[in-house]
């Protein structure tokens, strides 16, 4: 039983892919890989292990897991709004979620930081309430969430637009609550689409640098994050050191990408064998 | 008919024109130096012509030095660089870019203008701040970019350690217990000598700024002198800009007769009134004297009396671990 293919020949298509795959994404990483690994493991974990590393983990994770878990109540939200209700400019609002992937993220975190500084549009709103955005790990989380808001809303908008509302209106006439629509019935559903959304957020969010420099104070132990320390090494002409650093937030990124493909498959499988 | 042969003489000037070749100079700087080589390259493009016959453009590239030193290492095609760092200049050495007597290439240790780490401060000074001790108060917050990623900064650091030396004696707890202090005070390290600026002047971050002298004069021209007060501090570091030919570079793309002139160029009369304009003091004594005002009398002391040279510098106090580290992991 052959099934039919779209594109052309197996060994082209697989050729393009491989190599693609190859020179533009294994080889870079190969080479940061290469580099840190020219470290002797003593040296390597002193560097990544160092008081000040741990620290930026932790501001760099600590806030990517509040950008996050902001973006997955507030994307999920504002794709819910975008797939159910019709309303004037709705094209447009679905137009500008996408600008965070195309604006430069220099620009953004400019732009964040001339708003939220003492003397901005929402700094200076926010300062009688004793709130300081920029220049504090709160300013790092306005960042992220920032850049990293599309992923969760592109995820989970497809999923829930083939979402069928007689499912809700089922669940409905047999007397289940709103809440328990939302958990037993929706939920569940999107729960793939979430997940893959979260992952592909935090991920970027560990990543980010652009925007944020310019929003976080940049204070050792405090405000520094990961990818500033190891630009920091690379000013310093440390070039292993940095390929060190930068290795771990590469093999953190990969390993949750790793696990989250891992618990999505096991989630569809499980799903074909609750259709079939 | 004729536009036909119009048409065709443009193309033909768009096929011959990269073949009668025009000079072309890329000059790779520090971060805050646009404004200055903005002018001097107006200027410089009518002198060459005059001297030589031939056009030229000079393309500028801006950025912290080290980063452009590491850019030129891993490809940049920069002709010259005039950076704020000796040190960064090494690193091109030790590639092999730079010829190892730079030095000598041009007059003064090729520096052909200097400056000083120095403050500035808003409008009526109301944090009365005159010189480096005010910087450890409690209550006064300090803008410098991280001495880590800039140059411009860490010529801050050592003239705020230089000055403390002088104030305790050389007593090195004393000295670190200080810089802590100052650097305690630092709300925001930004990553360039630009950004800092952007930090204070725009976002109204702290009470003074500690830049280059001719940055504060560059912020108050542009922002108002009624906005800030430039304050110099009774002892500063003397700040050389070093220039070199990429050797490398130039003996690839043929460029070093430019490369020479342009260089040459800052040396000049008209290339020293320019950077004197831009706040950069200058060593042409008459143009020195011209702008005499405008440079309040400022004690100077060098790194090769204080700390015993940049190598040492950069072992001491820079490296990964080394003291500035060490007030880093104090705080």
């Amino acid at each position: 039983m052959s099934r039919r293919r779209v594109l052309p020949g197996l060994h082209l298509s697989l050729g393009i892919t491989l190599f693609y795959v190859a020179f533009i994404v294994a080889l870079p990483l190969g080479a940061l890989i290469f580099k840190a690994a020219s470290l002797g493991p003593e040296d390597y974990w002193r560097i990544v292990s160092s008081p000040r590393a741990v620290a930026s983990y932790r501001v760099t994770v600590l806030c990517a897991l509040g950008a996050t878990a902001f973006n997955l109540v507030f994307g999920m939200a504002l794709a819910w709004v975008l797939v159910r209700y019709r309303f004037p400019g709705r094209r447009l609002v679905d137009a500008i979620v996408d600008l965070p992937f195309a604006l430069p993220t220099a620009v953004a975190g400019i732009a964040l930081t001339a708003l939220f500084a003492q003397n901005g549009w929402f700094g200076s709103a926010l300062a009688p309430l004793g709130i300081t955005v920029a220049y504090t790990p709160l300013g790092i989380i306005v960042a992220m969430i920032f850049t990293s808001l599309p992923f969760i809303v592109r995820t989970v908008q497809p999923v829930l637009e083939d979402l069928d509302p007689a499912l809700e209106e089922a669940a409905q006439t047999l007397g289940g609550s709103d809440g328990a629509i939302f958990m037993r019935i929706i939920l569940p559903l999107l729960a793939p689409a979430l997940l893959a959304g979260v992952s592909l957020s935090f991920a970027r969010s560990l990543g980010e640098f652009g925007a944020i420099i310019f929003i976080a104070g940049n204070q050792p132990f405090e405000t520094e994050i990961t990818a500033l320390l190891a630009f920091i090494r690379l000013e310093e002409y440390d070039y292993q050191a940095a390929a060190a650093i930068a290795s771990v937030l590469l093999i953190t990124a990969f390993v949750m990408l790793a696990v989250t493909n891992l618990i999505q498959a096991r989630a569809l499988r499980y799903m074909d064998r609750s259709r079939s | 008919m004729k536009r036909l042969i119009l048409a065709g003489a443009a193309v033909a000037g768009l096929i011959a024109g990269p073949a009668h070749a025009q000079d072309k100079l890329l000059n790779a700087s520090y971060d805050i130096a646009r404004e200055v080589f903005g002018a001097i390259n107006a200027a410089f493009v009518p002198q060459y012509k005059t001297d030589t016959g031939r056009d030229i453009t000079v393309d500028q590239s801006h950025a912290g030095t080290s980063k452009q030193a590491r850019a030129i290492v891993e490809g940049l095609e920069a002709d010259v660089v005039t950076f704020n760092q000796i040190t960064d200049i090494d690193f091109l050495v030790k590639n092999g870019f730079v010829s190892e007597d730079w030095q000598a290439d041009f007059p003064n240790n090729s520096s052909p203008w200097y400056s000083l780490p120095s403050f500035l401060v808003r409008a009526g000074n109301p944090k009365n701040i005159k010189d480096w001790n005010d910087l450890a108060r409690d209550d006064v917050k300090v803008i410098f970019p991280n001495p880590k990623t800039s140059g411009n900064a860490r010529y801050t650091y050592l003239a705020a350690t230089a000055y403390a030396k002088e104030a305790f004696n050389n007593d090195d707890a004393k000295v670190k217990e200080f810089v802590t202090k100052v650097f305690d005070n630092v709300p925001v390290f930004d990553t360039g000598g630009r950004a800092a600026t952007t930090t204070f002047v725009e976002r109204e971050v702290g009470d003074v700024l500690i830049t280059f002298e001719a940055e504060t004069r560059g912020i108050a021209k542009e922002f108002g002198e009624d906005k800030f007060e430039r304050v110099t501090p009774s002892v500063s570091l003397l700040a050389e800009f070093p220039v070199a030919i990429v050797d490398k570079v130039a003996d690839k793309k043929g460029s070093r007769d430019a490369a020479k002139a342009y260089l040459g160029f800052l040396y000049s009369p008209q290339g020293q009134k320019i950077a004197a304009e831009n706040g950069n003091r200058v060593q042409d004594e008459a143009v020195a004297d011209a702008f005499k005002d405008q440079f309040p009398d400022v004690r100077l002391v060098t790194v090769e009396d204080v700390f015993g040279g940049w190598d040492k510098v950069q072992s001491e106090h820079f490296a990964s671990g080394a003291l500035l580290d060490q007030i880093y992991g104090d705080r």
